[in-house]
């Protein structure tokens, strides 16, 4: 019962990838960011051409699909990890748009139909409500119920628990388990270990953009997923900590940033902070626990609404990223792309840039200047890339995050916040990061490291700060470092299953 | 703090399009009652706000055209000269030709129509910034204008005077003049196009897969796609009817003016984009309403009556208070949207 | 198969260079007007009503109404690479600014004997309206967040009624033929005092590029203003910032224009002047879109768009249509440089290399 079968040569992206998915199964699609998990996706929806490859159905045999119209019309349908509905349509309107048949539309007749289903998916929004209104849970929840809606043959599920909590998880599960027995076929992509053997049959793991393997659950351990998922190179990285030396200076005892009763406009509780010279902490949470908004908040690069930030035991007023800047915090932001690059500039700018505003506006560097700082830090890094003139966007992934790393390093900061410095990046950049961040704290730099991989934040982290619902609920260090302390504490001292 | 919150709480639950148009239709009654106090006498008699919409029935077409693009992401501002390209073609068709009626309204719906098909190409399937095309739009129409005829003239076809001159009187409404002569209100041709124009769009936005399609594309293009729509189709389309409508509102302001100039519908670009801002369509896309957008071209053009019947008939008066008036309201908008995202954050 | 290469290289950097566009359209215009009449590239030494040697002839007249455009363009393309959106009210705050500098010399008057205030004072007044009405629109877009052309769509539309309700509609008359110079001639120097004040412009705006950080600044908002608020700077504030910049240069193009006639018609001063400024941006093949700008190609871009309008009016094109001819330039320009287009227009190409090389 073969129904999708495809490879595409060609791109980084994805490299002659095949992929099978039977009626009335649930496939985990797994693999660390950046193996190519979307991208397969997305070309299977028809957001992406692809350039090679063939994708065929069970009884259609082989299909192209140029649009995400073609998909759905295939009974393909998908709920992305990012909400990709209308907020300024109803909820009705969001489930039924763009798959009704005829020109004119039953409004009555929708909100009703709506309205029925989200009461059988125990969903708490009105049919007739503008999904705007709705909070991000909800939203997820509409987008799933139109998916489930659609009388699909096969759903495709990004993600979609990223900003669920426990229950409306298991609500999920109840319903994929529901559409498995109707014989749907459903692709479920998550960082979860934990969901993904509640509830899958087969497991295929990518990386880098090539097909690792297809596996039964009950043929791959936990331990094995890992190691498929991560490749070879997890001995590489297994004991970069004991490798480096830690901070020995005098101070290594001062607090040198010290936040209290802290509060931004960006939805998280009020919350306590501090870190030592020469100390690396983390925050760790689900996505959505508020791990960004806090670093953000003590960068000031949301409105601060209480609270007071301390430099070595002086309060200090960090109302905009330039006073953190002049303060020697640095902070390279989650979203490389949106936050991080600016993509037309060149190397050279990019790398210029911090260092450049703090210097002044009426200051700019000599052009020789400039092409020394940048060089240096090419060097340095190790950054890939043609010239320190080639504009930053034609770089890849880990090399744009090297820039930016750059960028922050010319200015010597005291204070480093790193927000997702690994994400979508090949591992070897990874072990670059995660070597340069232990390096800069045996001399003396603080530094906040933030990652979705635990393991990650295990090797670089001395002690770490755990959020759950955008609140600080509990600190980790020494013993107490170990992945099941960290999952129980993030689900809320219940224990491990 | 409880009451803050329950008024909190009705302020996000309605839909941005709903909250909009009811601050515009308060607007509208407040504005029309200040000027029956204030100035009395005219704005009570029924023909005072009938000539209102004869005067503006072109505005009214465009400014329906525009409130769709706008709900769509995008903008037009090449309608007033479409509309002064459709009056003068036609007018030189009818006069110095003595062409036949019916022939000269095929004119205006092919110009506005090629103008649609051009303009909607270029900023749906080409990617191009809908306000370059337009601009571009706008100056090839008052060019081509001139190209056509140069100078103002007066059209005295017969068979389109007779159009011209056609009242529709509304029946149960009138008023008696000083002789104590009963004289019925009545409307021109061109208010009940326009009219009914405003009712098939509220239709077509309401309750068809396309209009719906309109406010998805403005409120996300790339969600919309996502969601199965031919968000460059849609696109496209909301160009078609727009430039369709200018080239309709061409005849119709022919039709009240009854000449060609180079001049006809100048800043009625301007005067479409304000009425529909005014109506509570928002620049960013995806919210408005076209019963809006009428209440929206009633409010500007009562405003104009006020400030002429107040003796600030010098012609500069005009353009700053319609300026004013956007201004004020983009800014309404502006920052009622920010407090209502900052509102929805918070819960 | 190595040279092959790069030959192809070497084409394929030319095309896609900046300047490329612009000077491919500089060259067609030239080789149009010597085709058409080579007199176009005659300049002759006359002399003026007053006396003074002067040159003249089509090139000097490109150089001399060109240079308004220049100055406007400068402006242009600092807000269109920080905003993302072009200000369409040039035209009408050079009536504004325009206007008050007339209100000030003239004194209210509307046919003074004499200036009521130095030049000077005039001028300077005129910068003030100029800032005034540029941080209106800058304080729209950058703190209001309305889209630069919707934001700047207000003082289009009120600015000429402004401008005329400042001197109450009427047209004062400058007395003193000082005030014309800097629309003709100095008495003496035979080239047009115009072509000084843009070169004076454009060695400003050089010098603030140089020595300050303005262009990074405004490039780095323009490509990603999250990002750059991020680094500290304040986009708001540099967006704001090129507004009034803008203004500046609007003032000094209303000085031109008013010295011209020595007076001012409020519905006429500066017509579309807004499209030929943004024209002039485009051309220089700066993306409308923001980001990245060369501040050169626009100014050539600049001089170029009066190349084209004086080509026309040669063809005997008037005033009025010559409007319906510019659009058909910036729509072939848009879809010419449209990155869809350019695309298409690769790939076409790619194919035929394709098939080439299979035949061969």
């Amino acid at each position: 019962m073969r129904k999708i079968d495809k490879s595409f040569p060609g791109v980084r992206a994805l490299q002659g990838v095949d992929f099978t998915l039977c009626e009335g199964e649930i496939h985990a699609l797994m693999g660390e960011n950046g193996a190519g998990k979307s991208t397969l996706i997305k070309v299977l929806t028809g957001v992406y051409g692809k350039d090679g490859g063939t994708i065929s159905l069970k009884d259609q045999g082989e299909v192209t699909i140029h649009s995400p119209q073609d998909a759905q019309n295939l009974g393909i349908s998908t709920v992305y990890q990012e909400i990709t509905l209308c907020p300024n349509l109803t909820v009705a309107e969001n489930m039924y748009i763009g798959r009704t048949k005829g020109t004119i539309q039953h409004w009555k007749k929708m909100v009703q139909d709506a309205d029925k289903i989200l009461q059988n998916l125990d969903i708490p929004a009105k049919a007739s409500q503008q999904l705007a209104s709705c909070s991000i849970a909800v939203q997820q929840m509409v987008a799933i119920a139109r998916a489930v809606d659609m009388d699909c043959k096969v759903l495709i599920l990004d993600e979609p628990t990223s900003s669920l909590d426990e229950q409306e998880v298991e609500k999920l599960f109840g319903l994929m388990r529901d559409l498995k027995a109707r014989g749907v076929g459903i692709i479920f992509v998550t960082h979860f270990l934990d969901q993904v053997y509640e509830v899958c049959d087969k497991i295929t793991v990518l990386r880098d953009g090539t097909l690792v393997g297809e596996y039964e659950i009950k043929d791959l351990p936990r331990v094995q997923l890992v190691a498929k998922m991560l490749g070879k190179e997890m001995d590489d990285l297994s004991d970069i900590k004991s490798e480096q030396n830690t901070y020995q200076g005098d101070d290594a005892d001062t607090k040198v940033f010290e936040a209290e009763n802290l509060q931004s406009n960006a939805g998280i509780k009020p919350f306590d902070f501090y870190i030592k010279k020469g100390e690396v902490n983390g925050f760790t949470g689900l996505l959505g626990s508020g791990r960004s908004e806090s670093v953000r908040a003590i960068f000031g690069a949301d409105r601060v609404l209480q609270g007071t930030v301390k430099k070595n035991g002086k309060v200090v007023k960090i109302a905009k990223p330039l006073d953190a800047m002049k303060n020697g915090i640095a902070y390279l932001p989650e979203d490389r792309k949106v936050d991080g690059i600016i993509g037309d500039l060149s190397v050279r700018e990019n790398i210029i840039l911090a260092l450049q505003v703090l210097t002044g506006f009426f200051r700019p560097f000599s052009k020789s200047q400039a092409n020394k700082f940048a060089d240096e830090y090419i060097k340095k890094l190790s950054i890939k890339t043609a010239s320190a003139d080639t504009p930053i966007k034609s770089l890849s992934g880990g090399n744009q995050q090297k820039v930016i790393l750059a960028r922050w390093l010319l200015t010597h900061p005291e204070y480093l916040i790193l927000d997702e410095p690994t994400r979508g990046i090949d591992v070897g950049t990874k072990v670059d990061i995660q070597k340069l961040v232990l390096e800069l704290a045996s001399e003396g730099t603080s530094v906040t490291f933030i990652s979705s991989e635990t393991d990650e934040m295990l090797r670089t982290c001395s002690r770490l700060i755990v959020m759950r619902d955008r609140k600080m609920v509990g600190e980790l260090s020494g013993d107490d470092l170990t992945q099941s302390k960290i999952m129980s504490t993030i689900a809320g001292g219940e224990s491990e299953s | 703090m409880a009451s803050e919150k329950k008024k909190a709480s009705i302020f996000t639950r309605l839909s941005d399009t709903n909250l909009l148009l009811i601050i515009t239709i308060v607007i509208f009654v407040l504005m029309y009652l200040g000027a029956v106090l204030l100035q009395g006498g005219g704005f009570t008699k029924p023909q005072t706000f009938f000539n209102i919409l004869n005067a503006n029935a072109a505005l009214i077409l465009t400014s329906c055209g525009m409130s769709i693009v706008m709900i769509t992401g995008g903008i037009d501002i090449s309608v007033g000269g479409v509309v002064a390209l459709v009056s003068m073609s036609c007018a030189v068709y009818l006069d110095h030709h003595n062409g036949n009626v019916f022939v000269s309204i095929l004119i205006a719906l092919a110009i506005g129509l090629a103008y649609g098909v051009v303009q909607g190409f270029l900023v749906a399937y080409l990617d191009i910034q809908p306000f370059i095309v337009s601009l571009a739009g706008m100056f090839f129409a008052r060019g081509m204008t001139t190209i056509v005829n140069s100078s103002p003239f007066n059209v005295e076809n017969e068979a389109f005077v007779a159009l011209k001159n056609t009242r529709i009187n509304v029946p149960g409404l009138g008023s008696v003049n000083k002789k104590g002569v009963y004289v019925p209100a009545y409307v021109e041709i061109g208010v009940v196009v326009a009219l009914l124009a405003v009712v098939f769009l509220f239709f077509l936005l309401q309750y068809t897969k396309l209009g719906r399609s309109f406010y998805a594309v403005g409120g996300n293009k790339q969600s919309a796609l996502m969601l199965g729509i031919n968000v460059k189709r849609t696109k496209f389309l909301s160009h078609l009817i727009c430039s369709l409508l200018a080239g309709i509102a061409g005849y119709v302001y022919f039709l009240h003016v009854g000449s060609g100039s180079p001049s006809h519908a100048s800043g009625m670009e301007m005067n479409a984009i304000a009425s529909s801002i005014i109506g509570g369509t928002m620049l960013t896309g995806g919210v408005g309403n076209i019963i809006g957008t009428l209440f929206g071209v009633l409010s500007l053009s009562t405003i104009q009556n006020i400030v002429a019947s107040a003796g600030l008939d010098e012609a500069w008066w005009t353009g700053i208070t319609i300026a004013a008036m956007l201004c004020i309201f983009l800014i309404i908008q502006s920052v009622v949207m920010a407090q209502k995202k900052r509102a929805l954050k918070t819960n | 198969m190595s040279k092959d290469s790069a030959k192809g290289g070497f084409w394929k950097r030319l095309v896609s260079h900046q300047m490329f566009i612009p000077l491919v359209a500089l060259i067609l215009l030239a080789v149009i007007n010597l085709v058409h009449d080579p007199s176009f590239f005659k300049i002759t030494l006359g002399t003026n009503n007053a006396g003074f040697p002067v040159l003249s002839g089509s090139l000097i007249t490109i150089l001399d109404y060109g240079s308004e455009l220049a100055i406007l363009a400068i402006g242009m393309t600092l807000v269109t690479a920080a905003s993302g959106g072009q200000d369409i009210s040039v035209g009408a705050t050079i009536a504004i600014a325009g206007s008050a500098m007339l209100r000030v010399l003239c004194g209210g008057d509307s046919r003074p004997d004499a200036l009521a205030a130095p030049i000077i004072v005039g001028f300077i007044v005129a910068c003030l309206a100029g800032m005034a009405c540029g941080a209106f629109n800058g304080m729209l877009v950058a703190y209001f967040k309305i889209q630069p052309m919707i934001a700047t769509l207000i003082l289009f539309t009120a600015g000429r009624s402004i401008a005329a309700w400042i001197n109450n509609n009427e047209l004062p008359i400058v007395p003193d033929p000082k005030f014309g110079y800097f629309g003709s001639f100095i008495p003496g120097i035979p080239i047009p005092t115009t072509v000084f004040i843009a070169a004076a412009c454009i060695i400003v705006i050089a010098l603030v590029l140089r020595f300050t950080n303005l262009g990074l600044y405004t490039q780095a908002v323009g490509i990603n203003e999250s990002s750059s608020r991020l680094n500290g700077i304040n986009p708001n504030f540099i967006k704001f910032i090129t507004f009034v910049i803008l203004g500046l240069c609007v003032a000094v193009a209303a000085l031109i224009k008013v010295s011209r006639l020595s007076t001012i018609n409020y519905s006429v001063i500066a017509k579309d002047i807004e499209m030929d400024a943004i024209l002039a941006v485009a051309l220089g093949g700066n993306s409308l879109a923001g980001g990245k700008f060369n501040m050169w190609a626009s100014i050539l871009g600049a001089y170029i768009i009066q190349f084209l309008t004086t080509t026309l009016y040669k063809f005997n094109v008037s005033s009025d249509a010559l409007a319906a001819y510019k659009a058909v330039v910036v729509i072939i320009l848009v879809v010419v440089s449209a990155p869809v287009f350019r695309d298409a227009i690769s790939k076409l190409t790619k194919r035929k290399a394709k098939t080439q090389k299979e035949v061969g």
